[in-house]
């Protein structure tokens, strides 16, 4: 080990109460960045990639959330800390920008004074120092005209302006810790890209972690130093960039690869990975959660309690039916009782 | 702004000729007329008395010049006499306007004083026992006839307590423009606003209830929150704020509710008001101070949906009317 890591995820699970009882929509998920670092989590809708965002922030509803495990950040174990003491770590050390810049702005606060709110709630700073770091801010993050947003109200801004903003308001501190929740994901293509070259721009000024969750993998390409791949709550694939592109070895990993529509290739036919994501409800507790979603491939292969192998150094899998994997060979394969 | 109320008050015109047609053929339509009823009733007129009295009353005019009649009249600032009292509308109104404005006034106080405190705690801890008993009161309050409820307010606390008076707007013996006179007053006004506003708190409470659970879980509180802004000011500033936008536009429309009056309670409490000359007035089928009333109400309604607009665009700023 030659430095403390930013922020350490223990065997993290975060569960919902849904009527009486509690469902794991993180299970079990251990995660380490350092400074400096993008880690993607990338999974399908629903596959707990946003619920251990807001799980490490400590933004779920307390009263309907249980949390087990460790965040340690900074050496400091998040779970442990009294509502208080996890105000003065949000917003201050660690920042969050969220998926839809249409609704993640108050409609009824002027831009400034939502830049400021941050300011105001961890730094001591006058109102003319908070106007001239607000303008700054909107500076970095590429608003042309950052006296007139200033004044402006979310609904008067364009979606990529109001990212931005929402970038500004994340960064307003200078967090060391980042947490962006499919920033680009409601915006349109050209705007997406503006997006992720400020967010690598900014990223390579403040040196921040960064936690960048997506379901995009090209995204992931070209952010990203490390990538988890998550499914049915669980991290079912750990490593870097480019061991994970050039050898990605899960069976869900593989189809997501897979199923990118190819211009190179001339296919006719896009890959479509089989079922649905199980619901919280209905998700096995026992054996691989993607066996139902590769029924071609023998059950005898999956563990019965899948653990993550360190297949080579610092590239992690989750069980082996990984090893006997392969793409159904024709439509017979396919046949099977989606329900 | 000063164009759109221009323009809005344009709008008016035709909406209130149109109302104004309408009133005086329902009312036209009603079986009966001033004349019916005890007049009518009494043998020993000869009926043809009444129909001298119904010429000379422009009563058996086609409607037409019946209405062009008071409509005329009626630009000219004369609301013309009650069939019944004998006096001038305008004189029949002044007094009355004024009570109900002030019964409709404390009334609307009273309402808002419980009905946002008791909102806000069930929105913010719902599915608490206090939320649970809000909401219970909520249903109670929605359920009960106002009928039922003011009568047995003013049994306790009037006839049994003798805490308030049972009836009228002020004490007679007072002498006016006393102090007194003002205590007396506000004291006649006291139980029938307090039995009003304990039953029409339900909306309120209910619209800012769900509007706070809603609110509560909107992307922007997110953001607040990994602000690490406190909890306190998480719900005053970003929470509250957002919840009260359709609370703040309801209160135009109270404006009619304030004048128009309300007619149970009126009635009840024999509180010399609008609604209760209202109900009188309908059931002695004096046309013209009928008439002369929904024009008002209805005047009001319009004037209320425009306050509201206008008290929207001033809270939500993305509402611009221009």
């Amino acid at each position: 080990m030659s430095k403390q890591p930013l922020l350490k995820i223990n065997n993290l699970s975060t569960s919902f109460r849904i009527g009486d009882d509690y469902y794991a929509a993180v299970d079990d998920v251990s995660l380490t960045v350092n400074e400096n670092e993008v880690v993607a989590i990338v999974g399908e809708s629903g596959c707990g990639k946003s619920a251990l965002a807001l799980s490490i922030m400590q933004l779920h509803p307390q009263e309907r959330t249980k949390m087990a495990g460790e965040v340690l950040f900074n050496g400091k174990n998040l779970l442990s800390l009294s509502v208080s003491e996890m105000n003065k770590v949000r917003g201050k050390d660690m920042g969050m920008i969220f998926q839809d810049p249409l609704t993640a702005l108050n409609p009824l606060m002027r831009v400034g004074q939502q830049i400021e709110e941050s300011m105001k709630n961890h730094l001591q700073l006058s109102d003319a120092e908070m106007k001239k770091r607000s303008l700054e801010l909107l500076n970095k993050v590429g608003i042309p005209n950052p006296e007139r947003t200033y004044m402006q109200y979310p609904h008067e801004l364009s979606g990529g302006m109001r990212q931005r903003v929402v970038i500004a308001i994340a960064i307003a501190c200078e967090p060391k810790f980042l947490i962006a929740d499919e920033p680009t994901t409601a915006l349109d293509v050209t705007i997406q890209a503006q997006i992720l070259d400020l967010m690598r721009d900014l990223q390579s000024q403040m040196k921040t972690g960064i936690i960048l969750i997506t379901h995009d993998l090209g995204v992931v390409a070209e952010m990203a130093d490390k990538v988890a791949v998550m499914y049915a709550g669980e991290i079912v694939e750990f490593a870097d960039v480019s061991t994970l592109y050039n050898n990605p070895l899960h069976p869900y990993t593989r189809s997501l690869f897979n199923s990118i529509p190819s211009a190179a290739h001339g296919q006719d036919r896009l890959h479509v990975i089989q079922g649905i994501v199980p619901s919280l409800k209905n998700l096995p507790r026992t054996g691989c959660r993607f066996s139902e979603r590769i029924p071609w491939i023998d059950s005898a292969t999956h563990e019965e309690h899948p653990a993550l192998h360190e297949v080579e150094k610092d590239h992690f899998v989750r069980c082996s039916c990984y090893q006997h994997f392969h793409f159904p060979k024709d439509a017979e394969d396919l046949k099977y009782d989606i329900s | 702004m000063l164009k759109f109320i221009i323009r809005r008050f344009l709008v008016m015109i035709p909406q209130l000729a149109l109302l104004s047609i309408l009133i005086f053929l329902l009312a036209k339509a009603m079986p009966g007329d001033a004349l019916t009823g005890s007049m009518q009733a009494n043998p020993n007129l000869d009926p043809k008395v009444f129909e001298e009295l119904r010429e000379k009353l422009g009563l058996n005019d086609p409607w037409y010049e019946q209405y062009g009649r008071w409509i005329g009249n009626l630009f000219q600032g004369e609301l013309g006499m009650s069939y019944i009292h004998k006096v001038d509308i305008a004189d029949l109104l002044g007094d009355r306007m004024a009570n109900t404005f002030w019964l409709g006034l404390v009334t609307l106080i009273f309402t808002y004083l419980i009905a946002v405190p008791l909102g806000v705690v069930a929105g913010r801890w719902n599915e608490s026992w206090a939320d649970k008993l809000i909401v219970g009161y909520n249903y109670v309050s929605f359920a009960i006839p106002l009928f039922v409820f003011a009568l047995i307010m003013l049994f306790i606390f009037g006839f049994g307590l003798h805490w308030f008076p049972i009836g009228g707007s002020v004490d007679v013996t007072v002498e006016k423009g006393t102090f007194a006179y003002f205590l007396s007053r506000i004291h006649h006004l006291l139980l029938p606003a307090i039995t009003a506003a304990l039953l029409s708190t339900v909306g309120t409470i209910q619209y800012l209830r769900n509007e706070i659970i809603d609110t509560k879980l909107k992307d922007f509180v997110k953001t607040a929150r990994a602000k690490g802004t406190p909890e306190k000011k998480v719900y005053s500033r970003h929470i509250f704020r957002n919840s009260l936008l359709p609370v703040a536009a309801f209160l135009g429309y109270d404006i009619v509710f304030i004048i128009g009056g309300s007619v149970f309670i009126e009635q009840i409490f024999s509180y010399p008001g609008l609604g209760q000359l209202f109900i009188s007035s309908i059931n002695q089928r004096d046309f013209s101070v009928v008439n002369i009333l929904v024009m008002l109400f209805g005047f009001l309604s319009i004037l209320g949906t425009l306050i509201s607009d206008i008290i929207l665009s001033i809270v939500d700023p993305r509402i611009r009317i221009d």
